[in-house]
């Protein structure tokens, strides 16, 4: 029989800590290899297929940028929250709300037509991902409500707020009775980066901005210590004078914001409309952004971009290889799995050892442990 | 009185999954461990349920089928999080993700075919008394087992020295520790029944709920399993009785759609939604009653020094 042991670190490695997202990385390139062989494909032209392929084509690497935008934006607002201890794992249903916020002009005021309208959505959008952020927040600083099952049942009521206004009062009265709204007229579109290649959007760039400007705040402000400190220790946090409760909000209402700031870059990019289902579980694959880019803002810009892949990828070999695009969600939790198990060598020396077992501990012992 | 009837038996239905999940993650808190992984393990029983009655022609297979599934992704959740000591929170989400991603993967084949129904267990007699009789006798074996697992849980955790050692371990693992108990193996224990457990209702879900696969066909329930721990603040029959009334108020809403009531479906669908948001903002003002009760180490990682 043998067993692992762990064996904390004196302190912990900090090239262990930047490797550690790379092991997580290799790990699941293999694990997809297996289980591209297992389907019967040949796993060196999947893994081209799935990696690299996408990355050759200029059209293809606009929509990697297209998907990259909210995956980046998600990932850089919620390392804020997960630095602090705030479990918001709700992004999917603050990106929804953010959207339909922002929706509000180019579907319900068609006529207002002029370069004040993107401005406007985008505010709104930050402002309604927010205020949907704010819901778990205010309950957890108020109530001590668990803000993991708040932000998540959230969710689903959100996905069903979009469902109700496509289908009910926002349906395109001239769509011939699909559960969509209209097309957003030009002034409510992202203007296209370079239109003549694809179809990529100023979105990209946005994520980019934020997500430095947040690194910023977090590596060279007041407030970005005041979040490390309140997320490893709240007492010490209290004893600086900072508020766990004003952390709450903090944290949530950013990450809020850039949910909202992604929902609408996302339908008045690339979709130009709304419909029952505008995410394909970007708020979810935006948790494992956070945490392969080490809840670094800078490293979610660079997670945000494989994880973008994974996506394209899926979809490439679905065409060409005739493989389910499941396999991507498979592959995403995969990496989350082996990032977390590689993490534990940041903190711990790993001892795999036979058991030996002459030394258990030689104190009184429960004598009853059969019923277990 | 038909009417009355037909609506108790969907709304037990509808609670056993909830009742079965609950139960199971109830003791895995109860160890000091938080798996916020329900989800997946559940749509994982749900999907293995589902394929090994399909495959086999035989429900029971189905049912075994489903609690071995969630016993597989229990174990890979206990090996991250017990013996790499990984966070809790994170292993849990990354436990649904992958579990939600493999059972759509798993299953994407299978969509849409009839699924096999276990047989209802009718008790010559006993069936047959009117209202009482097809509502508690009668049921599909589900049914029976979430009862008897409410009822095993209480005697194990409350009226067993284990049970007790549990508790120890879930309260204070250092001073377990230091007592000789082996903290992770209990833990380990208690991570798989949570995951039978769950695998278990995610079966239901494929074989008696709706008997059928659908992907993401767990719609959350992991997630509201785990919300009625806390509503029970980690007291098994309180965990039946709200259940019951989850499995009342997703019912509720069922039947409201059918009887015309005029507000749109989608709000009626988010209800169980709502309604667990509203529980636990009443249940977290009671700080007395969630302190008493919580796992002191709920969540925390144990390493045993050597």
């Amino acid at each position: 029989m043998i067993r692992i042991e762990l064996h904390r670190r004196s302190s912990p490695s900090a090239t262990l800590r930047l490797l550690s997202p790379v092991i997580g990385l290799a790990l699941a390139v293999i694990t997809g290899a297996i289980m591209f062989s297992l389907m019967g494909k040949n796993p060196a032209t999947a893994l081209y297929i799935y990696f690299i392929e996408p990355l050759t084509e200029a059209w293809s690497v606009h929509e990697l940028l297209i998907k990259a935008a909210p995956l980046i934006l998600m990932g850089a607002g919620l390392s804020i929250c997960y630095l602090s201890n705030n479990w918001n794992i709700g992004a999917e249903g603050q990106f929804i709300m953010g959207a339909l916020a922002g929706s509000i002009f180019p579907v319900l005021f068609t006529d207002f037509q002029n370069p004040l309208v993107l401005p406007l959505m985008i505010g709104f959008a930050m402002v309604g991902g927010a205020l949907w952020a704010g819901i778990p927040a205010l309950l957890k600083a108020r109530f001590n409500t668990n803000e993991i099952l708040v932000s998540l049942m959230l969710v689903y009521i959100a996905e069903r707020v979009l469902d109700y206004l496509v289908r009910g009062p926002w349906r395109n009265p001239g769509g011939m009775n699909f559960p969509e709204s209209v097309r957003f007229h030009d002034f409510a579109r992202m203007p296209e980066i370079l239109p003549a290649d694809g179809r990529a959007n100023i979105g990209i760039i946005i994520a980019i901005v934020v997500a430095v400007a947040l690194w910023f705040m977090l590596s060279r402000t007041l407030k970005g210590f005041e979040i490390r400190v309140l997320g490893t220790s709240p007492r010490a946090g209290r004893f600086a004078g900072f508020s766990s409760r004003g952390m709450v909000f903090f944290s949530f209402l950013i990450a809020g914001a850039c949910a909202g700031l992604a929902g609408i870059i996302e339908v008045a990019g690339a979709s130009a409309q709304l419909r029952p289902i505008i995410s394909p579980g970007y708020g979810f694959t935006a948790i494992i952004v956070a945490f392969l880019g080490r809840l670094n803002p800078l490293g979610a810009i660079l997670a945000g971009f494989i994880l973008a892949l994974t996506y394209l990828g899926g979809e490439a070999a679905q065409i060409s290889l005739q493989v389910s695009d499941k396999v991507s969600r498979v592959f995403q939790g995969a990496l989350l799995l082996y990032i977390l198990a590689a993490d534990t060598l940041v903190h711990y020396r790993i001892r795999i050892a036979a058991r030996p077992r002459a030394d258990k501990p030689d104190v009184p012992r429960q004598t009853s442990e059969k019923g277990a | 009185m038909e009417l009355a009837l037909a609506v108790l038996v969907t709304i037990v239905t509808a609670a056993t999954p909830l009742l079965l999940a609950a139960t199971g993650e109830l003791v895995v808190e109860r160890s000091g461990v938080l798996n916020l992984g329900v989800e997946g393990m559940m749509v994982m029983g749900a999907v293995g349920g589902f394929l090994a009655a399909y495959l086999s022609g035989n429900p029971f297979l189905g049912m075994l089928a489903g609690v071995l599934f969630g016993m597989g992704m229990a174990l890979l959740f206990g090996f991250l999080s017990l013996t790499l000591a990984t966070n809790q929170y994170a292993t849990g989400l990354a436990l649904t993700i992958i579990g939600l991603g493999l059972a759509s993967l798993i299953g994407e084949p299978f969509v849409g075919r009839a699924g096999i129904r276990p047989p209802h267990l009718d008790i010559p007699g006993l069936s047959d008394i009117p209202f009482v009789g097809p509502l508690l006798f009668g049921r599909d074996p589900f049914f029976y087992i979430s009862l008897a697992l409410v009822a095993g849980v209480v005697w194990f955790l409350f009226y067993t020295k284990p049970g007790l050692t549990l508790r120890a371990v879930g309260d204070n693992h250092q001073s377990a520790h230091a007592l000789g108990i082996k903290v992770l193996r209990y833990r380990y224990l208690a991570v798989l029944f949570g995951g039978a457990c769950a695998g278990l209702a995610g079966a239901q879900l494929s074989l008696v709920y709706t008997p059928q696969w659908s992907e993401n066909m767990t719609a959350g329930r992991g997630w509201i399993a785990l919300a009625l721990v806390v509503f029970a603040s980690w007291r098994p029959m309180r965990v039946l009785v709200g259940a019951y009334l989850f499995g009342a108020v997703s019912i509720g809403q069922l039947h409201a759609q059918a009887l015309g009531i005029p507000i749109p479906s989608q709000a009626l669908t988010a209800l169980p939604y709502a309604a667990t948001i509203v529980v636990l903002v009443i249940i977290s003002q009671n700080r007395r009653l969630t302190m008493i009760n919580t796992p002191a180490s709920l969540g925390k990682s144990f390493v045993p020094d050597r």
